[in-house]
């Protein structure tokens, strides 16, 4: 008999790691509606985003600064970087390939995340460095109601609400700014788009500007709680089947999506996974998205496709 | 002698359907498989630079025919039939362990229905062949999404085989035959009594595996499953409406090319590593796969060659040049250097040359045909 | 201009209706195609003939409607069935596999008769060798009489518009079709091409007497190539008949002049 306690317990906390995958495939999503590029750096850009913030603000506070203003260059500095990078990209990368095959650019980005790892480490490193933006310390709930209470971590805490102030601010965007509107209008047709005078260079910039800031988020909640290290890249690969789950271009379908990956995987981790040998949360979520494919080829949330000829 | 077909003329529709129906190439070809059947023997016989030591063998020319083989499998899914594969690692684990268990001896106790399916150690060629077969039915199961789903999603129903397979084959006992470790070595080759050990039998047996296959390939992808596959590639619904049955074109794909993976990583575990553990078989080796084909050319067969030894050859520059130029790389930088070497290739390669050196090289041809004159 | 046997019919599409979503694409729409004909869909755009050919070789199913052809009643057909009954058909956006050389993509049209199996094929030997090269015959037949065979061995997304779109005739015609669908198959081309393009659609017609039904916009060509008309306009049969009969239908001129019915 499993305990009420411990499976609200692993629930919350799959939940709340859950939000992780979910700011990740938010980054995915975001680039896929506007430029129907499947993203693959995108856990790429998250290494480079903790990378220069962590690097940057150990730099900061070893020379003095107060830690406030230390976090708040490191931030500064760590976006300058992902602007840079959205600018290259869009440079020399997605640009070149405009109204190429979707496949064609799915595996650019392979390419861009190479070298975006290669260059990341090579700039700033590649030992794991530790980042401590947000508390990590364990609340105890439910002591009356459950014999043991309810272990939540504040950290997973602070990364819901992360992430509901990140996509709040992003709907808004989409919806009420100008830019947003253009943005939208990129995403249903490039080349209407471009005929109607819409830079759609600028744009793209933009988009790869909007989805590294919000791998610099990601970067904050998973660096403290992981460490600032390489393997980031490969949680950031879950957000793949997220996506696939979600609906490729929905945001609600990513958040959801990661909720449903991050409570999926760790309830059946501790509550299957002792009968047939453990670790199935390594693959888990993608048999899961596989298994979304097979009935419901668009996702959850996302559109249905036509097909014309 | 001038690279010119003139003169060559050709009186029959088999001469101008031959794999290269012009003279110079064949001769080309003659003198490359010469080179590898007869002249890296002798040489390795005699001890002869580069051959002093084994290391050219072992290091490079072993690993370079067995990725090569299964670049040639990825190009036949991802190149020829447009089905993008993250996965082929996962293939490739699935020859060698199928290869390891039927190369060993399987025993599947059946206590509850009161017997046990056991099969004695097969013979090591029969075991490769085999765990290819294995491979071939595996990617077949996983192939079945591709008919609903496309392009990208199938990228990730291809992940699901890799992150699976990684997992069944570090935690599930059977198949490493109970081993602590997880660690396991290949029989002995043992081809018709004839022992395969030293470096350069090792050699010649990779050799003769990957010139047979490359060989089936190429007549498969000039033929009318090629066409087929080709057809699904570059407009499925087009295909479909000429009489294409998309689900036997794309399925075949995925069986010849799984099965050529499997071959290849029956080989990789059984010749080239002889003891391995999973993590030979990671998403990294996909990757590396997917980055051959697509340096060496999608769609080419010769391109999985050239894409497999610029692979191979570019890290091991990486570590000589600095040194010889007096400026010592830690191994770190130089491994983080092929990563930003490799991405910019590939970026660079989508945007000016998709399909790889390999069109590069026919580009070449078609002006040496030409030359003096542009056109 | 030889005259089709008026009796047989070859295909039947009767009480056709297509909607997505809320668009309806086609309404109740029926036509026979007679065997050995030249039918032509004509109307003006968005009128739904590319959704008729699409209906009839099963990559649209219809909501409502049944389908006749070769005496067989369906609700729907499917792309395989349509393409194994000899339905071919080329696309309106050339739809050509652009990878390929001008030869393959003919050669591709002869999948449905060609039978050697993945082993044969692999060995490249034997009756696979010669079935490959029969197949091989039979293709550059037709590459002959489409005239285009110095660009037997050039990818075709270097080809330019108008010999893509032979080619994608070659390949239609390589199925050895009993009824061939071409969809605008001289949209974009100069007179001297359409020309050309005319000769050929006759010529198919005549030679191996294929029933030919086709989408065009070029009135002249459409009133000299087809034994009988169909007239849509949104989705609804205004006309049927002889290019004369067509010509002189007031409801045929009003949608063609945009007048209000």
């Amino acid at each position: 008999m499993i305990a009420l306690g411990q499976f609200l317990e692993v629930l919350i906390g799959g939940l709340m790691s859950g939000v992780l995958y979910s700011l990740v495939a938010l980054g995915f999503v975001l680039i896929f509606k506007a430029s129907g590029v499947f993203n693959f750096a995108q856990g790429a850009m998250v290494l480079l985003a903790g990378l220069a913030l962590v690097r940057s603000l150990d730099l900061l506070v070893a020379n003095g600064f107060p830690i406030w203003i230390a976090i708040v260059l490191g931030i500064g500095f760590a976006a300058v970087i992902m602007a840079i990078t959205a600018w290259l990209i869009e440079r020399f990368v997605i640009g070149p390939l405009v109204n190429q095959n979707a496949l064609t650019l799915f595996m650019s980005t392979i390419g861009v995340t190479f070298v975006l790892e290669g260059a990341a480490q090579m700039i700033f490193g590649s030992d794991v460095y530790p980042l401590r933006l947000f508390p990590t310390d364990i609340w105890l709930l439910f002591e009356s109601h459950f014999p043991g209470g309810i272990l939540v971590n504040q950290l997973d805490v602070w990364g819901g609400l992360i992430a509901g102030i990140l996509v709040a601010g992003l709907a808004i965007f989409f919806q009420q700014t100008k830019t947003g509107r253009a943005l939208r209008a990129v995403a249903d047709d490039h080349m209407a788009a471009q005929s109607v005078g819409i830079p759609i260079g600028w744009i793209w910039f933009v988009v790869w500007l909007v989805a590294g800031l919000v791998a610099l988020v990601a970067a904050t909640v998973w660096g403290t709680k992981l460490g600032v290290q390489f393997s980031i890249t490969f949680l950031a690969l879950k957000a793949l089947p997220v996506l696939i789950i979600g609906g490729l271009t929905s945001v609600p379908g990513a958040i959801v999506g990661g909720l449903i990956v991050g409570a999926g995987e760790k309830l059946a981790e501790v509550f299957l996974g002792s009968h047939i040998g453990g670790g199935i949360e390594y693959w888990f979520a993608y048999v899961l998205a596989l298994a979304v494919l097979l009935v419901r080829p668009q996702g959850l949330f996302g559109e249905r496709i036509i097909e014309r000829i | 002698m001038l690279y010119r077909e003139a003169g060559q003329f050709k009186t029959t529709y088999a001469e101008d359907m031959a794999i290269f129906p012009i003279r110079q190439d064949r001769m080309a070809l003659a003198i490359l498989l010469g080179i590898a059947f007869i002249g890296v023997p002798l040489l390795a016989d005699f001890d002869i630079w580069p051959f002093g030591s084994d290391y050219l063998l072992r290091a490079i020319l072993l690993p370079f025919l067995i990725l090569a083989l299964a670049a040639i499998g990825v190009n036949i899914l991802v190149g020829y039939c447009g089905q993008i594969s993250l996965g082929s690692g996962a293939f490739m684990a699935i020859g060698a362990y199928s290869a390891y268990k039927l190369g060993t001896g399987v025993h599947i106790p059946l206590a509850w229905l009161g017997f046990a399916i056991s099969i004695p150690p097969l013979p090591v060629l029969l075991s490769i062949l085999l765990g290819g077969l294995a491979a071939a039915v595996v990617g077949i199961l996983f192939g079945i999404p591709s008919l609903r789903i496309k392009g990208l999603y199938l990228a990730v129903a291809t992940l699901a085989a890799q992150f699976f397979f990684d997992w069944v084959f570090l935690r599930v006992p059977w198949f490493t035959n109970y081993a602590p470790s997880g660690s396991v070595s290949a029989p002995t080759l043992d081809f018709f009594g004839l022992n395969v050990g030293t470096p350069i039998e090792r050699y010649m047996l990779c050799l003769i595996f990957v010139t047979v296959f490359a060989f089936l390939a190429k007549n498969l992808v000039r033929g009318n499953l090629g066409r087929q596959w080709m057809a699904i590639r570059d407009m499925d619904i087009a295909a479909e409406l000429i009489g294409i049955r998309p689900l036997y074109a794309k399925l075949t794909a995925f069986a010849v090319s799984s099965f050529i993976i499997g071959v290849a990583g029956a080989l990789w575990a059984f010749v080239y590593l002889g003891s391995w553990e999973p993590l030979a078989f990671s998403i990294e080796r996909s990757l590396q796969l997917l980055f051959m084909v697509i340096i060496g050319g999608l769609g080419s067969i010769m391109g999985s060659f050239i894409g497999a030894a610029f692979i191979l050859i570019l890290p091991i520059m990486l570590n000589l040049l600095p040194t010889q130029l007096g400026v010592p790389l830690s191994t770190e930088t130089i491994t983080h250097l092929e990563f930003i070497i490799f991405g910019s290739l590939i970026c660079y390669l989508l945007i000016k040359e998709p399909h790889g050196f390999a069109r590069l090289i026919s580009i070449g041809k078609e002006k040496l045909r030409l030359w003096p004159f542009p056109y | 201009m030889r005259m089709p046997d008026a009796s047989e019919i070859l295909l039947q599409v009767e009480g056709v209706s297509l909607a997505f979503g809320g668009v309806k694409a086609l309404r109740d729409v029926s036509l026979d195609i007679r065997k050995g004909e030249i039918r032509a869909i004509i109307g003006p755009n968005g009128a739904g003939k590319t959704s008729m050919l699409n209906v009839i070789n099963g990559f649209y199913h219809p909501n409502r409607g049944a389908i006749t052809f070769k005496g067989r009643t369906r609700a729907q057909m499917q792309p395989f069935e349509a393409s194994r009954g000899g339905i071919a058909r080329t696309f309106q956006n050339v739809a050509l596999f652009k990878g390929m050389s001008a030869l393959d993509n003919i050669m591709a049209g002869r999948t449905l008769k060609m039978r050697r199996g993945l082993l044969w094929q692999m060995l490249r030997f034997g009756p696979a060798l010669a079935e490959e090269i029969e197949h091989r015959h039979r293709v550059e037949e037709i590459i002959d009489f489409l005239e285009i065979e110095p660009i037997r061995k050039v990818p075709v997304a270097r080809l330019p518009y108008g010999l893509q779109k032979r080619v994608e005739l070659g390949r239609a015609l390589a199925m050895e079709p009993d009824l061939l669908l071409l969809d605008e198959p001289m949209a974009g081309m100069n007179l001297e091409e359409k020309k050309d393009m005319s000769r050929f659609i006759l010529d198919v017609n005549d030679y191996y007497g294929t029933t030919i039904a086709l989408i065009e916009h070029d009135m002249a060509v459409v009133m000299d190539l087809s034994h009988r008309v169909v007239v849509l306009d949104h989705g609804v049969k205004i006309a049927d008949g002889t290019p004369d009969e067509v010509k002189k239908n007031q409801g045929v001129i009003d949608a063609y002049l945009g007048i209000a019915h």
